[in-house]
């Protein structure tokens, strides 16, 4: 086995070079990931040079550091955000105490489960959207696919450097264990249920990086603000590569709805048939669509009673969003909080106390950030004078997690029974016709400045480069 | 960011365009001093916090942070306004009072160069008082030519041209290290003016020809975009072909970051590559008249270029004495021999470097092409590192003493 140059090929702010017990967790774990990434990483593109970023370090001038560069050649770093100097514990029993730089032995169980937790979702996407590069709808999206896969790669090097720094042998085993689950396996799967599920095109996968990667910013937010100040530290830094996968999926999703509505005014219909004929996904598809991808994200957020939740509160391990910025105690002891609850076939609302509830407040903090990312897809039908309006599901709608498990919710929030669910299922969630009819629009767009017929142009292009630029050499 | 116009009327503001943005928070999260907020609308930057750092530009994941509207200063967008948008304004026309003020072409151009240090860093304490924009596009001063002789060789793969321009009875008084902005003649393929481009002075204050009012250029023929395809740049082919008594449109100076320090004693640590020289040449020739006061202060020179035929007054350089200015020349295509930059000779000369940034007198200037930018501070970085200094605590404090510049192209 080849040694590593360490700050040559990891760029890291963690003085890999000085730690040699981390050199040799990672000398062992860094070509099991090679492997892993050459069977489960981007199907195919081994060769491809590809118009990646790359941080090198974590000043806003080691960001834009854009290069072509073949994927398992990538520079997966180790970075945290520089350390706030004399930091102190903000919430929870600890409030007041300086941060932690080592893990208690106390809460030794509980952080790693929360960092595995978190790390497993990152090679999970990487799995789910591996085949997506055969058919995408043009080099520029091409392009960010990549980019999320190789930044979903680096969030996966950042929680295993967590494990192998501060958790010893278990974390030296479970960093194996992350590279051995694999999405959708029924022996062995992802430990989230979103995780597993399928991406099978270009409209799911904009959902999902518009949703799920927003989960992931308001995990990693919460997790920002851990008492464990490694773990606060490297999330930090993760947000900022989680703003680009949001904007991949936000910007997808206006693209598509942008193009829907030329052709809408162009043809003068709404007709969804007609639109299909054109080529383009009609609105209430990407309605449909909409609705698979908001109740699996928000049941990543776990059950809407969890008295882990309130432990790893408590402890200091796991913050609420925004927690510095909030007027309260930050110890929750008498707070409560708002939860549904059903009581005489209704959905109603109930006093918890909030300690318990802190799942649903987090989902709920999703949920407002979610209402304005739709308000801001509206306005493109609002420009094109087309009336059609996107909506959020009620968060009781096909909840697989939580007190909502396996009840009949309608998108507007009434309890139903399963004849009524039965009767507006393919109304309400995208068929297996609408999956096959997004299907056959899938299919690789690969000249320089072409997109597909389904989605408009970006606004933008990457790093200020020409509209043509060609993003993606297939070698 | 809002850099602010040398004049008080005009404010070049910074915004964030609501029509692109995510609202992932990372503008507000990277802000070092805080002027971006929000509320559950819009993501907002304070015209009175801003301080122009760029700090936010690069981790923006769309572009919406790179948003500029020039504004009266007085009635700048205020964060509520700004808060109830849905679409950035269109730029208003400010036409009247912008002729007496940078032009946003310039703003946005001298912002980037300077992106690098993190912003317009402070000019030397002792640094003359510089005159900015007198000429404006509007109003340009008209010049004549009066010199365009070729720097490089025969052989050399790129034409580099040393243009002498005079502004006759039109006052246009320059510092080392200013630049003037050349506004070539006629329109584009789509009947738009062209831009403004800028250049280094490459002559000192007192005239390429002392007590004449000339300056001198150091131009180099466009004739590939940064990633090689071929392109004419339009200034650059436009000045190269200039004959002797044509006559230019000028507007400028500008600058007021990039000066040398004027007290005795002073040392210059200087870098560049390629035209990047410019400023270098009108330092050193400063100094050079100089040389009878015995003002005392070393010259510490790196440069770099492909080969000798290409290094723009390569010739008069090698003439300057060797107590006068210690001179670093790195080649990095030179047949039969390994290739050489300038951030190589850094760290071959790193202990004297490194004397040169401890010591408070010496002033550092960088400048050349982008791509220069981080091999240089690597080495720098790593220079620093064999004497146990750390170069990013270091940098900071060398730009708020003013002994740090860059300009990057």
């Amino acid at each position: 086995m080849e040694a590593i140059n360490y700050s040559e090929k990891i760029p890291n702010n963690v003085n890999l070079a000085g730690d040699r017990a981390l050199q040799r967790a990672l000398e062992h774990w860094q070509p099991n990931f090679l492997q892993w990434w050459a069977e489960m990483g981007p199907e195919g593109t081994r060769n491809f040079d590809v118009y990646l970023r790359t941080a090198v370090s974590v000043d806003p001038g080691g960001w834009a550091h854009f290069d072509f560069v073949k994927m398992p050649d990538y520079r997966w770093g180790i970075f945290l955000a520089p350390a706030a100097s004399e930091r102190k514990i903000h919430f929870g029993e600890h409030l007041g105490e300086p941060a932690w730089q080592d893990v208690p032995g106390e809460h030794r169980a509980n952080l790693r489960r929360i960092i595995v937790t978190q790390g497993d979702t990152e090679p999970a996407s990487i799995e789910q959207q591996r085949h997506l590069g055969l058919t995408a709808p043009s080099l520029y999206d091409l392009r960010n696919l990549f980019q999320i896969n190789v930044e979903e790669g680096r969030h996966l090097w950042a929680m295993v450097y967590l494990l192998h720094r501060y958790f010893g042998r278990d974390g030296r085993e479970e960093a194996d264990a992350l590279l051995q689950r694999r999405s959708g396996d029924t022996d062995n799967p992802r430990i989230l249920g979103a995780f597993n599920e399928k991406t099978p095109d270009w409209l799911a996968f904009y959902m999902f990086t518009h949703f799920t990667d927003r989960d992931g910013k308001f995990q990693l937010c919460a997790l920002a603000e851990s008492s464990f100040d490694p773990l606060a530290r490297t999330t930090k830094f993760m947000l900022t590569e989680e703003a680009h996968h949001m904007f991949v999926g936000e910007a997808g999703i206006s693209r598509i709805l942008q193009r829907t509505c030329e052709v809408m005014n162009e043809l003068h219909t709404d007709d969804p048939s007609r639109l299909r004929e054109a080529g383009v996904i009609d609105l209430p598809t990407i309605q449909r669509y909409l609705n698979f991808h908001f109740a699996v994200t928000i049941d990543l957020f776990g059950a809407d009673q969890s008295s882990n939740a309130a432990t790893f509160y408590g402890a200091g391990l796991k913050g609420r969003f925004d927690e510095s910025k909030r007027g309260d105690d930050h110890r929750l002891h008498d707070a409560t909080y708002k939860v549904l609850d059903m009581a005489e076939g209704k959905l109603v609302e109930r006093d918890a106390p909030m300690l318990n509830a802190l799942n649903e407040v987090l989902r709920d903090d999703f949920i407002k950030d979610s209402v304005g990312g739709i308000g801001r897809w509206n306005r493109i039908m609002e420009k094109a004078g087309i009336p059609f309006r996107l909506a959020l599901p009620h968060k009781a709608f096909n909840r697989k997690i939580g007190s909502f498990a396996n009840m009949r919710v309608a998108p507007d929030g009434r309890v139903i029974d399963e004849a009524e669910w039965a009767a507006h299922e393919r109304d309400w969630l995208a068929s297996p016709e609408d999956r096959a009819f997004v299907a056959s629009l899938m299919g690789g767009i690969k000249a320089p400045g072409r997109y597909a017929n389904w989605i408009a142009p970006p606004a933008m292009a990457i790093n200020k480069q020409p509209a043509d630029f060609e993003y993606v050499r297939f070698n | 960011m809002t850099a602010e116009s040398t004049t008080v009327q005009v404010l070049r503001q910074h915004l964030i365009d609501p029509e692109i943005c995510i609202r992932c928070n990372t503008c507000e999260e990277t802000c070092p001093v805080d002027a971006i907020t929000h509320d559950s609308r819009n993501y907002v930057v304070d015209p009175a916090i801003c301080n122009a750092c760029n700090a936010c530009i690069s981790p923006c994941p769309t572009g919406a942070i790179d948003s500029w509207r020039q504004v009266e200063r007085a009635s700048a967008y205020s964060l509520a306004e700004q808060l109830s948008w849905d679409t950035l304004p269109a730029q208003e026309d400010v036409e009247a009072v912008a002729a007496a003020d940078i032009p946003l072409e310039i703003a946005r151009i001298t912002a980037e160069a300077s992106a690098g240090q993190g912003g317009v860093a402070a000019a030397p304490w002792s640094a003359a008082h510089p005159y900015v924009n007198l000429h404006t596009l509007a109003k340009p001063a008209v010049a004549t030519v009066t010199g365009n002789h070729p720097l490089t060789g025969s052989g050399a793969s790129s034409d580099i041209r040393h243009i002498v321009l005079d502004f006759g009875a039109v006052a246009f008084p320059v510092l080392e290290g200013q630049t003037l902005g050349i506004v070539p003649p006629g329109t584009d393929s789509q009947g738009r003016p062209h831009y403004v481009r800028l250049y280094s002075v490459a002559s000192p204050r007192d005239g390429e020809r002392p007590r004449y009012n000339n300056v001198a250029l150091t131009v180099k023929r466009v004739t590939e975009d940064h990633t090689g395809q071929p392109v004419a740049g339009v200034a650059s082919n436009y000045l190269c072909d200039l004959d002797k008594g044509a006559t230019v449109n000028v507007i400028g100076p500008f600058g007021t970051s990039f000066l040398m320090p004027n007290h005795p004693g002073a040392s210059l640590l200087m870098i560049c590559t390629g035209t990047g020289s410019a400023p270098m040449r009108a330092m050193t020739e400063r100094r050079r008249r100089r040389i009878a006061d015995k003002e005392g202060g070393a010259l510490m020179l790196f440069f770099g270029a492909r080969a000798p035929e290409e290094l723009p007054y390569f010739g008069p350089l090698m003439k300057l004495p060797r107590d006068f200015i210690d001179v670093n020349l790195a080649f990095s295509r030179v047949p039969g021999q390994p290739k050489q930059y300038v951030q190589d000779l850094i760290r071959i000369r790193g202990d004297d470097v490194v004397r040169h940034l401890n010591d408070d007198e010496c002033y550092v200037y960088v400048c050349g092409l982008k791509s220069m930018e981080e091999g240089v501070n690597e080495a720098f970085r790593d220079v620093c590192r064999q004497h146990d200094l750390d170069w990013d605590t270091m940098l900071p404090s060398l730009r708020e003493k003013g002994r740090y510049h860059l300009e990057t192209y």
